[in-house]
Order: C-alpha cells, then sequence, then structure tokens
C-alpha cells in the first residue's frame, strides 16, 4: 500500500536522479529517500513480526530468498527470542521500503554481501524479544502475577500457578501493552532452536510441489508478455526496425522501441517469441564495444606486466623496498613468477531474467525476485516520473541470483518498466528473458589477470611480494564508488594473512575501461584472490620444499590468522589421515564475508579432466542459526564453484558473446558433483556470511591437488577448455 | 486450433496452433506453472514431465506430438508422493527452479528401476542441471524414497500444515 502519489519536492528529485545516475550524494542515504511516499502498515509487534489470532508468527523477511535459506534462518532467529513454537512459524518477503527493510550494512533495501542473516542478528533478535516481552506482560496483567514468574515456551505463557494461555488467546491483550524500548536478549548458551537441526527450510515443500511461486510463474488478470530484441553488441542502439513480420504473427499485440531494443508484447510466451523471429533490427553500433574477449585479455596481461602503461596504478598495501624484486636473484634464492588469467562468466540462474509491472500514471506495481528492492524502486522512479515511494514491489522467490539479480542500473525490471510504461493504463506486462537473451545480456564477472612475484626468505617463507590486479570495476559509476581501490577488484588479496606475514609487499590495481557490462558473481573479488593466493601458497611451499598444510600453519602463525588456522585443523582432523586410494588431496583457506572456509579436496584426472570426490569443508561463521542450510551451501557453493573452475567461461568475438545456452555453456551436472562433508567450528561470535563463502575455495584446492599430482600449475581457468 | 489432452488424468482442451511446445501450453493457457521453462532447448531438465509414463522434455514437445498420450506434470504427483516426501525430509531445493523437473526425473527412474545405483542415478539425472548444486541431496533423497516405499509420515508434516493453514504466505505461494 501506498499513500497517495505526491509531488516530490525539488530536494528529493535532485537526489532520486543523483542517485541513479551517478554519485551518492552526501547526507542522504537511500533510506531517507526511501522514507518519502512509502506507506507499509505496521502492527503492534513492529514490522517484522505479525502474530494471527490462532498464535501462527509471520516472520518478514526483509531479504531475497533465491535459494540461500534465509526465510529459515531469518525466521528462526525471531522464533527463539519470542519462544515461538517453531512449526507455527511462517515467512514472507517484506514489501519494498528502506526505511523499515533497508540492509543495515548497505542502508538500501538489498540482499547481497552474504548479510541476510548477519545483519539482521540484533535486529530480529530484539524483535522477538521485544513481542515476547509484551506476551509477558500482558498474561502478568491478566493473572494479576509478577513478569518474573512467567515463562513462556512454545507459543504458550505460563505462571508457576500452573495458569497457561497461548500466543492466540494472549494475542488481542498483548498488542495493547506499549511495545518496550529496552530488551533482554537470551544467553545464546540457552538458545533452544538457534543452532539445532530443527532450523530446516519453510519452502521445502512448496518448492517440491511445483506451488512455489516465482515471476515467471505469476499470472495476472489481462496481462500481456513481452520479450524484447537486444543488440548483438554491448552499446549498441537501434538504428531502424521493421515490424510488419512480426505484427503478422497470431496473438502479438504490439512492437516498439525501447532503450535497450525492440519490445515484442504478446499475449502470451510462444507468440511474442515468434513475433520476435519475425521481427528485423538494424543496430548502430558506433559506440559499441567490438572487441574480443581474447583482446581484452591480452590487453589485461600487457597493463599487468607494464606492456602497457595507458592505465593508472593504485597501490592497496605497500610496505617496505619493493626494489629488492627487481634484483637478480642471489645463488640459492628462491623466486616465483605467476600469471593467472580468469574469464568472464555467467551467473547462469535457472530462471532467467523476468520481471512483471504495470504503470498507471505515476503508480507502478512490480512483482518479481528483485534482489536490490531499493533499486529497483529508483530506477523505476526515474523511467515513470514518480516519487520511488510510488513504486510498489512485491517481492517473490526467485530461481537462483548468484549476484546476478541486483545490478545498479536494474537492467531487467528497469526494462520491464519501460513497456509496462508504454502499455500504460495499469495493464500488467510480463517480461521474460529466453535463456540466450540471459547468457548474452552481460553483467558478468569480469576478465581478471593477476601477476605475482614473491620471493623466499632462507628459511623459505615470503620475503617480499609483488603484486598486479588488472580487473573491470564493478563499482566504478556506481551509487556506491568504493573510497579508494575498488575494494570487490582487491578483497582477498587484500588482507589476506599471507600477505601480513610478508614483511615487503607491492599490491596494486589497475582497472582498464571495457564495455562489457560487469558485475559481482557469487564470492565477487573471491572468485580470483582466493584461487591466486592459495594456489600461489602451494607452489611456494613447493619451492621451499615444505608440506603445504604445515606452511599455511606457519604463514598463519606470523599474521596471527588464528581463525583460519583453527578451521585449517578441523579440516585436517575430519579428513583423516590420507586420501582413499587413487585420489590426491589439495587444500585451500579462504576468509569472505566475515567467515572462514578451509576445505580439503580429493581429485584424480579422468581423461585428463579433474574428478573431484570427497571434499571435507570446514567453516567458522560465527553462531551457526541453521547448521542444517550451512552445510547446504556449502554443497551448493562448492558446485558453484567448481562448475566455473572445471567449465565456466564466456568468450566475445568481435565484441559478440559466443555462448547462449547450456549447450555452449557448460554447467556442473549430477555425474560431476562432489560429496561435500560439512564441519562448523562452534564459535559464540554473531554469525557471519555462508551463502557465498563456500563458492570460492575449492578451484584453488582441485588447483593445488594437480600441483601435487603433476607438479604443474593451473595460470588459467577453466580446467576444461571448451 | 482445438486439441484435447489428457493431463493429470484428466481431459482438456485447449486452443493453441499445433506446433507450441508442451510446456507454454502448460503454462501459459492451463495455469500450470509447476512445470518450468529454464534452457528452451533440452539441455536443463527444469521443464520435464511425463508422456505416457517417460520423461519428456516438454520445452521441446510440440503438441502435434503428443496426440492422446498420458501426460503428467508435477502437480500431478499430488504433493505427498513419496519422491517428494523424501525431498522435503532432505530439505533438497534451495531455489527449488529446477526441482519439479528433478522430482519428475526421478520418479520415472524409481518406477522403472526400485533400487537405483549411484549410476543409474548419474544416468537418469544427468539431464536435469540444477545451478544451486543440490546434487547430493538430490543422490541422498532418490535413495531414501526408493529404501521408504509408499508415502509414510515425516517430520516436516507439522510445518506443512502450518504452511497450509497460513494461506497467502508467500512461502506457500500458490499461483494465481
Amino acid at each position: 500500500m501506498n499513500a497517495p502519489f505526491k509531488q516530490p519536492t525539488r530536494r528529493e528529485v535532485v537526489v532520486a536522479s543523483a542517485l541513479v545516475g551517478g554519485a551518492l550524494v552526501v547526507g542522504c542515504s537511500p533510506a531517507d529517500l526511501m522514507s518519502a511516499g512509502s506507506d507499509v502498515e505496521i502492527g503492534a509487534f513492529g514490522p517484522f513480526i505479525r502474530i494471527a489470532q490462532d498464535g501462527v508468527v509471520t516472520v518478514m523477511n526483509k531479504h531475497q530468498e533465491m535459494g540461500q535459506g534465509n526465510h529459515a534462518g531469518l525466521a528462526a532467529i525471531v522464533a527463539e527470542e519470542l519462544d515461538a513454537d517453531w512449526t507455527r512459524v511462517l515467512v514472507e518477503h517484506a514489501p519494498a521500503n528502506a526505511k523499515l527493510y533497508g540492509n543495515a550494512t548497505a542502508g538500501a533495501q538489498l540482499t547481497g554481501g552474504s548479510s541476510a542473516i548477519s545483519n539482521s542478528w540484533e535486529q530480529l533478535r530484539k524483535a522477538g524479544a521485544g513481542a515476547r516481552a509484551m506476551f509477558v506482560q500482558a498474561a502478568a496483567n491478566r493473572w494479576n502475577v509478577a513478569v518474573g514468574e512467567i515463562t513462556v515456551k512454545d507459543s504458550v505463557v505460563s505462571h508457576t500457578s500452573g495458569k497457561t494461555a497461548t500466543f492466540g488467546e494472549l494475542l488481542a491483550d498483548a498488542a495493547k501493552v506499549p511495545a518496550p524500548t529496552d530488551v533482554k536478549l537470551k544467553d545464546p548458551k540457552t538458545f533452544t532452536l538457534i543452532g539445532t537441526d530443527r532450523v530446516r527450510r519453510k519452502d521445502a515443500q512448496a518448492k517440491s510441489d511445483g506451488t512455489a511461486r516465482y515471476t515467471q510463474d505469476v499470472r495476472l488478470p489481462d496481462m500481456l508478455t513481452a520479450v524484447v530484441a537486444h543488440a548483438p553488441r554491448f552499446g549498441a542502439k537501434v538504428k531502424s526496425f521493421d515490424a510488419a513480420e512480426a505484427k503478422k504473427v497470431a496473438g502479438v499485440v504490439a512492437v516498439f522501441e525501447i532503450p535497450t531494443g525492440v519490445a515484442v508484447v504478446a499475449q502470451n510466451t510462444y507468440a511474442a517469441r515468434m513475433g520476435r523471429e519475425a521481427l528485423s533490427v538494424e543496430w548502430d553500433e558506433d559506440k559499441a564495444e567490438k572487441r574480443g574477449s581474447a583482446a581484452i585479455t591480452q590487453l589485461f596481461k600487457d597493463v599487468a606486466v607494464g606492456k602497457n602503461t595507458e592505465t593508472p596504478w593504485e597501490g592497496f598495501d605497500q610496505r617496505g623496498d619493493a626494489t629488492v624484486l627487481d634484483a637478480a636473484p642471489k645463488a640459492g634464492e628462491q623466486v616465483l613468477e605467476a600469471t593467472y588469467e580468469f574469464p568472464y562468466l555467467a551467473h547462469a540462474t535457472m530462471e532467467p531474467m523476468n520481471c512483471v509491472a504495470s504503470v498507471d500514471g505515476a503508480k507502478v506495481k512490480m512483482v518479481f525476485g528483485s534482489q536490490g528492492q531499493t533499486l529497483d524502486q529508483l530506477n523505476a522512479a526515474k523511467i515513470v516520473g514518480c516519487l520511488p515511494g510510488s513504486v510498489e514491489i512485491e517481492t517473490i522467490f526467485a530461481g537462483g541470483s548468484f549476484g546476478r539479480r541486483a545490478n545498479f542500473p536494474s537492467d531487467y525490471s528497469a526494462e520491464c518498466v519501460h513497456i509496462a510504461k508504454k502499455v500504460g493504463k495499469g495493464r500488467p506486462v510480463k517480461l521474460v528473458w529466453t535463456r540466450e537473451d540471459d547468457m548474452q545480456a552481460g553483467y558478468f564477472r569480469p576478465i581478471t589477470v593477476h601477476a605475482l612475484k614473491v620471493k623466499l626468505d632462507k628459511d623459505g617463507f615470503p620475503a617480499a611480494w609483488r603484486h598486479r590486479i588488472v580487473t573491470q570495476s564493478i563499482m566504478k559509476g556506481s551509487p556506491m564508488p568504493s573510497k579508494g581501490p575498488d575494494q570487490t577488484a582487491i578483497e582477498g588479496t587484500a588482507g589476506s594473512p599471507y600477505l601480513k606475514a610478508t614483511p615487503i609487499v607491492d599490491a596494486q590495481l589497475a582497472l582498464p575501461e571495457v564495455g562489457v557490462p560487469v558485475l559481482w558473481w557469487r564470492s565477487v573479488g573471491a572468485t580470483h584472490t582466493a584461487f591466486v593466493m592459495e594456489h600461489t601458497i602451494d607452489q611456494l611451499a613447493l619451492k621451499a620444499g615444505k608440506d603445504p598444510i604445515e606452511y599455511r600453519k606457519a604463514l598463519y602463525a606470523k599474521a596471527g590468522a588464528e581463525r583460519h588456522l583453527a578451521v585449517l585443523n578441523l579440516a585436517v582432523e575430519k579428513a583423516g589421515p590420507k586420501a582413499a586410494a587413487g585420489w590426491t588431496r589439495g587444500v585451500a583457506v579462504h576468509e569472505c564475508f566475515g567467515s572462514v572456509v578451509a576445505q580439503i579436496a580429493e581429485v584424480k584426472l579422468e581423461n585428463g579432466t579433474p574428478r573431484v570426490g570427497r571434499v571435507v569443508t570446514a567453516i567458522d561463521c560465527g553462531v551457526a542459526v541453521s547448521p542444517d542450510q550451512i552445510a547446504a551451501q556449502m554443497e551448493g557453493g562448492t558446485c558453484y564453484g567448481l562448475s566455473a573452475a572445471l567449465f565456466g567461461e564466456v568468450t566475445l568475438t568481435d565484441g559478440k558473446v559466443d555462448q547462449s545456452n547450456f549447450d555452449t555453456y557448460r554447467v556442473l551436472r549430477i555425474n560431476e558433483a562432489p560429496t561435500v562433508e560439512t564441519h562448523i567450528l562452534p564459535s559464540g561470535n554473531p554469525p557471519s556470511g555462508v551463502g557465498e563463502p563456500g563458492t570460492p575455495v575449492i578451484a584453488p584446492a582441485v588447483a593445488n591437488a594437480l600441483l601435487a599430482l603433476s607438479k604443474t600449475a593451473t595460470t588459467r581457468l577453466p580446467f576444461v577448455q571448451a | 486450433m482445438a486439441v484435447t489432452l489428457d493431463i493429470n488424468g484428466k481431459p482438456v482442451a485447449v486452443q493453441a496452433s499445433p506446433d507450441t511446445p508442451l510446456l507454454w501450453v502448460l503454462r501459459d493457457e492451463l495455469g500450470l506453472t509447476g512445470t518450468k521453462f529454464g534452457c528452451g532447448l533440452a539441455q536443463c531438465g527444469a521443464c520435464t514431465v511425463h508422456v505416457d509414463g517417460e520423461p519428456r522434455r516438454s520445452c521441446v514437445t510440440p503438441i502435434e506430438a503428443v496426440g492422446s498420450a498420458k501426460i503428467t506434470t508435477i502437480e500431478g504427483l499430488g504433493g505427498g508422493h513419496p519422491v517428494q516426501q523424501a525431498w522435503v525430509r532432505h530439505d533438497v531445493p534451495q531455489c527449488g527452479y529446477c526441482q519439479s523437473g528433478q522430482i519428475m526425473s526421478a520418479v520415472a527412474l524409481l518406477e522403472r528401476q526400485a533400487k537405483p545405483s549411484d549410476e543409474d542415478i548419474d544416468s537418469a539425472m544427468s539431464g536435469n542441471i540444477c545451478r544451486c548444486g543440490a546434487y547430493q541431496r538430490i543422490r541422498a533423497a532418490i535413495k531414501d524414497a526408493a529404501d521408504t516405499g509408499p508415502p509414510r509420515g515425516e517430520p516436516h508434516a507439522d510445518i506443512d500444515a502450518a504452511i497450509v493453514a497460513g494461506s497467502g504466505a508467500t512461502t506457500r505461494g500458490a499461483g494465481q
């Protein structure tokens, strides 16, 4: 529900266009902006908890459930402090309202950075504890007893005298109790739900019987379906188009130009697709990116080794006199030089991008798997010319995202709003991207090159470390630019315990401009930095004649990296003394999103292709809210990382994406999937990330096993070249 | 053109050109949205249905090729099929988008092979992509369903009942 549309003030317009168009205006957070015009009904128990007459508790999930299991974890945090009956707790996606539902780490309502549990931890504990206190007070009033004599268990409030009342029975009274301003949270040692295997998914049944509702499944009265003919090269525009044949296709309703191409709007999906096939479009490619991926990779390599000096360098860790690396090595001095190349990667979610929107004057209603509601509201508002608060978003399940559904221009949802605006009159339009549209639309993990030179000391440990990273910036030009070097490009190299343990460091970043849209891809910078750091360490250990596990332990001791050491020890212990016959082990450890993961992977070569069997995983993610979902994320994250490591590569020929579907963009299948064992390090620290940290570790673990097997380093991913 | 299809045990009349893929008739014309669109090329298995008991990719099956064959979709399994129960017991789904297709492939496998080996599972299920990587739970759930046989009580029943009771929750999210 939204308040009636009101004219935006000049400040709001300025801020909105600044936010969407470029730099973030100082002093106005997205939450300030979003407070304009939004209206969400808040019940007695606050924005996160609704309780029905029958005592069923509904938790509002301010994040997107796209597979990572936060529906269960977030609900469990509330249920724990509320002492609610877990079997009678439901979850719903919250409406779009950054003021109420902003991500504590971003301000905007946004699911990302593996932050759903961590940024909600205090907030939802307090919400649950506050509601509990209201039920306790209501019971104390009704029974005329002291609050301290009352306990709550499974949605039942009890007094020492034996009197009991359910949440449902106390609801009306509890709702009248003033919400407490200061609540006492449980001692985590007394948790009865959090950390147990009772915290299971709330959506498993609906996702097993076909009733779970995704954007693709939205059916509204009078709804039209649209597909868009996109340019074959990034940055191209429509020059002209001929819609005559397309309009002859039965069911096609309209064909028109939008900023990203030509939209074909039809009565149903098949007609829309047939209409697009009959359409002919001429493209203006004056400003299009026409380079191929090989040329882009070569450019990045040239920049990395100093052959191309047009791109400026930014230092991100520079200590000591790195010129020692330029001197010729003395007798007995060990030096490693290595260059690593990483390709473009597609997210390739199971559900291709899509959106449902209707535009009626200055009111916009959207139904889709929105991952960045605030951005999506702002971009829609800019198109329609209204306040962001007039953009209502109903968030529903997303069939995967891995980062893809949240991007600064809201590419696919903005496209849908453009079409719905043209259709007008509040008529809903479903934008459907085919697999081909999705795979060729860009927003790839950027091509990245690392070039290193590391000199070892007399004991075989790094004495001087030169590190050059060349990649495309994800954050440059966005409303959330990094202060200093783009953190998404360097995270994982920056902050590495191995650099901390090295006395002389010269680490720098260069970000050449390329016209291919790039984006965060599950685990972001760690997709390449974890590989480089972990595979380099094994090569250094090999040069030093040391065991890679012992070598890591010594470096962690030097760096004070206690959590790294703890997960490594746990993985080593759980893996047991040696690999199964015929398998070779590789180890890797990486910290990202506040969590540290160690993996020991057992690998063998089958017809020259790495086969991964058992993968022992240890994670320190603070308090484990849902151990089973943490395990699920380690299993799934490992498969996602392994899929990319083995096969993932998007290539461009003269600016055109070569891959179009799963026949050309190979992904991991069940016969190639490893068996992942997950071991969680006990911790009393607040929860940290789980959705992404399981992804980046497997590739270096496999490379390290191959290094042990063949003494050959892997300098280019994927392992299997098409 | 009017065609009568046999879907989940009922004759259903549809208006569609004969080359229309079964997937789009199921989803757009009949509102049976449990069967998913993933690739359109029979590469991912998200659209898997049964045609006379055999798993088929509905995205490349034109309705003219179906004739009077019996079509079963995920909706036709009823929600409490032993394979669906095993899926819930193991919390197989993550994003869940591929799971209708996975389950239809798994049911077909178990119908022709009561106790499949790992190799049997690989061979029957490798046409179904899961980008969330729920593969080891899919494998475990298939083996569990094979051991379990007919439906039985399971630990999630209470939660599911509550979810059903809380109609309107997006967790349940029946199509409109």
